[in-house]
């Protein structure tokens, strides 16, 4: 096979490949910047990834499936603002009661109702006229589905939300100084709940990019810990949009670099090789943990004192 | 006597959440058409019906125990270790290895030896993080996940590669797994069930967690640094050491599970390609035990065998009802959010209790004591 190919190939893959990070991290980099960390990612896209595919499968229609998840992923990331933001709870635990609870709960409906393994046709790449026709990189960014258009479309709107509007504000001052925004007349509980919500809601379609666009199928435990890495990649980007999508696309790229090696037959252990992106990860927090700051109010509990 | 309602209160509150649990689950069981009282009947006669199932129940409890404990010194010194799924892994390698390579030797030293290879591995693998975090200002909960998917890495190379059966190499199937241990090896079993003495050794643990962390000065530093890391700092206490010490030991106690995993039970390590194919999800259920136990050495005792049985529990009720033993891991999430729920309740009354407390003047906390070693204070962790 020619260079060229192979590239392409990789890239191809690691593009695709990004877009279950992506809607996770960035709807967990939202709930970090006003404060919260919310831990259970890996759990709300479990259920999301089943919701996604349990409707399709009985429907037939993905955007059923994509909009079930929306709403489990929704009720989701509820429930952890009402545990973070109502009962201040310890996040770093309650987060991993909700992936225990997606983990198993998503395990559970999977077994009573679909049983065994089965797949569903999911999002169809859709080349975009034009510039779908670039030789190379018409093939690489423009013959995508359209779950990862959105992934990568999610950046900007993110960037732009949080830096540019009343609304990515209102989140900055909350997670940076909850009392300072309160005095202003900012509500911490509501910005919180707004923002967890939608991480929620971002899990779900992270989970169902994976479930009716990526694999088309639902397994127990598909997700494998991806809610885990997302929550480490908010950390990896410095809690910024664009740093996020660098973090994912190096993981993205790692893991496609990884299959095609498979494919190619290159000697390279592939369990070793597949340690780099978390070793690299470690590095990295390690180098940037004291340059960057997280927002300071992360993890701790707003108490209005009333 | 206000004070002892208190406490018993504060006792009873995850008693309550997992009620509450329970509660939540027979309204999923109802939903999915199953009775609840048939469903808990079916739980409760696998955990505790017969002398074998009590076996199982307390074989189950082991590595809940282990990592429990290792739960509460991290939590004591708040830090959040959530990486007891691959501290168990590498723990459980490096035992494995010893019982591979000292055929020679009598059975009970290579257990010995084998048991300390699991410290070892679980005391390297919590080490990291821990010095990532008080010297690299990591976060913990992050460094400890990737850890754990180095450790599946690690295991599932191990297991296909240089640690192989002899045997497998040689079929077309080549299951990824270790040699089977010798029979000398095995941890002798209690009785005629496969009741092994990881039990007992578990249990000495957890009486040594305690009076580490109660009756010893290095305990008393762990929790300081735990409750206010910055007054520690001014009484002398070297935080940033007591950080990796209370991870490292922490990693220790889920390594000695992972070892005796394979001692008492599997008798040689095999994967599925998961972590919980080994760890059969031990790593985070035990933190659940820790936290029931309130972070007590000795309250995860019985907390330990409390999930050991739901987990075993569960199994049968897979059989008996059809229900899969999903359910009881969705509770076990459920129990968590509870138990960190409620703890507001606690708090709020604490407030109250201390308040009272201030207005009569009495019963004030302790100073820190003093640190006798000459070294300078570290400056402040950001």
């Amino acid at each position: 096979m020619s260079p060229e190919l192979v590239i392409v190939g990789i890239l191809t893959s690691g593009i695709r490949l990004a877009t279950p990070y992506l809607y996770a991290a960035i709807g967990e980099a939202f709930g970090q910047r006003s404060g919260v960390l919310n831990l259970g990612v890996d759990g709300q896209m479990l259920l999301g990834a089943f919701a996604a595919f349990y409707v399709t499968f009985t429907t037939g229609n993905l955007w059923l499936g994509l909009l079930a998840a929306v709403i489990v992923g929704a009720l989701m990331g509820l429930a952890m603002a009402f545990v973070t933001v109502n009962l201040q709870a310890v996040q770093g635990i309650s987060g991993i009661g909700f992936y225990l609870f997606g983990l198993g709960m998503s395990e559970l409906l999977f077994k009573m109702l679909v049983g065994t393994v089965k797949t569903v046709s999911g999002f169809q790449p859709i080349a975009i006229p034009v510039l779908s026709k670039i030789p190379y990189i018409g093939q690489v960014f423009f013959e995508q589905s359209i779950m990862v258009y959105g992934a990568f479309l999610l950046v900007p709107i993110a960037w732009f939300v949080l830096n540019k509007t009343t609304l990515g504000l209102k989140i900055r001052a909350v997670g940076e100084n909850p009392e300072a925004a309160d005095s202003l007349g900012v509500s911490v509980a509501r910005v919180r709940y707004f923002t967890v919500t939608l991480g929620g809601i971002l899990s779900g379609v992270a989970g169902a990019s994976m479930s009716i666009s990526l694999l088309n199928l639902f397994q127990e435990n598909m997700t494998s810990g991806l809610g885990f890495i997302a929550v480490a990649l908010v950390y990896f980007g410095a809690w910024k949009a664009w740093g996020v999508l660098a973090g994912a696309l190096l993981f993205s790229l790692i893991n496609a670099s990884q299959l095609w090696m498979k494919v190619l037959e290159v000697p390279i252990n592939s369990e070793l090789a597949s340690t780099l992106p978390y070793i690299l990860t470690i590095i990295v927090l390690a180098m940037s943990a004291s340059r960057v700051r997280s927002p300071s109010a992360l993890t701790k509990p707003f108490d209005r004192g009333d | 006597m206000r004070s002892r309602l208190n406490s018993l209160f504060d006792a009873l509150l995850p008693v309550l959440a997992t009620l509450a649990a329970l509660a939540v689950g027979a309204v999923m069981l109802i939903i999915l058409r199953v009775s609840p009282v048939e469903a808990y009947g079916a739980l409760w006669e696998g955990a505790f019906g017969s002398t074998n199932a009590i076996a199982e129940t307390l074989v189950k409890s082991v590595p809940l125990l282990l990592v429990g404990l290792g739960i509460c010194i991290a939590f004591r010194a708040s830090v959040i270790n959530i990486g007891a799924e691959g501290q168990m892994i590498i723990g459980g390698l490096l035992a494995t290895q010893i019982g591979i390579v000292f055929t020679d030797l009598p059975g009970w030293l290579v257990i010995v030896m084998a048991i300390f290879a699991g410290f070892l591995g679980g005391a390297i693998w919590g080490g990291i993080p821990g010095a990532l975090k008080a010297y690299f200002n990591v976060n913990e909960i992050l460094s400890t996940v990737m850890m754990n998917a180095i450790a599946v890495q690690i295991m599932n190379f191990m297991l296909r590669g240089p640690m192989i059966d002899p045997v497998q190499l040689e079929k077309a199937s080549k299951i990824p797994q270790t040699a089977r241990l010798a029979e000398a090896f095995r941890l002798p079993r209690l009785a005629p069930t496969r009741l092994h003495l990881g039990f007992i050794i578990a249990i000495a643990l957890a009486i040594l967690v305690y009076i580490l962390l109660w009756r010893t000065t290095l305990g008393y530093r762990i929790r300081a640094v735990g409750q206010n890391p910055h007054a520690s700092r001014y009484g002398g206490i070297r935080v940033r050491r007591r950080i990796v010490t209370a991870l490292l030991l922490s990693g220790a106690l889920a390594g000695i599970a992972g070892a005796i995993q394979v001692y008492g039970v599997n008798y040689r390590m095999i994967t599925d390609g998961s972590s919980t194919g080994f760890t059969g999800g031990a790593g985070f259920n035990g933190i659940v035990a820790a936290l029931f136990g309130q972070l007590h050495p000795i309250g995860t005792i019985p907390a330990s065998i409390f999930f050991g049985a739901l987990l075993v529990g569960a199994n049968k009720m897979q059989r008996a009802v059809q229900i899969p033993s999903a359910l009881i891991g969705a509770l076990n999430g459920l129990v968590v959010i509870f138990v960190v729920g409620s703890e507001i309740w606690r708090r709020k009354r604490q407030k109250v209790r201390l308040s009272a407390e201030d207005s009569e003047d009495e019963n004030k906390s302790p100073p820190l004591e003093p640190d006798t070693s000459t070294d300078i204070p570290e400056e402040v962790i950001a």
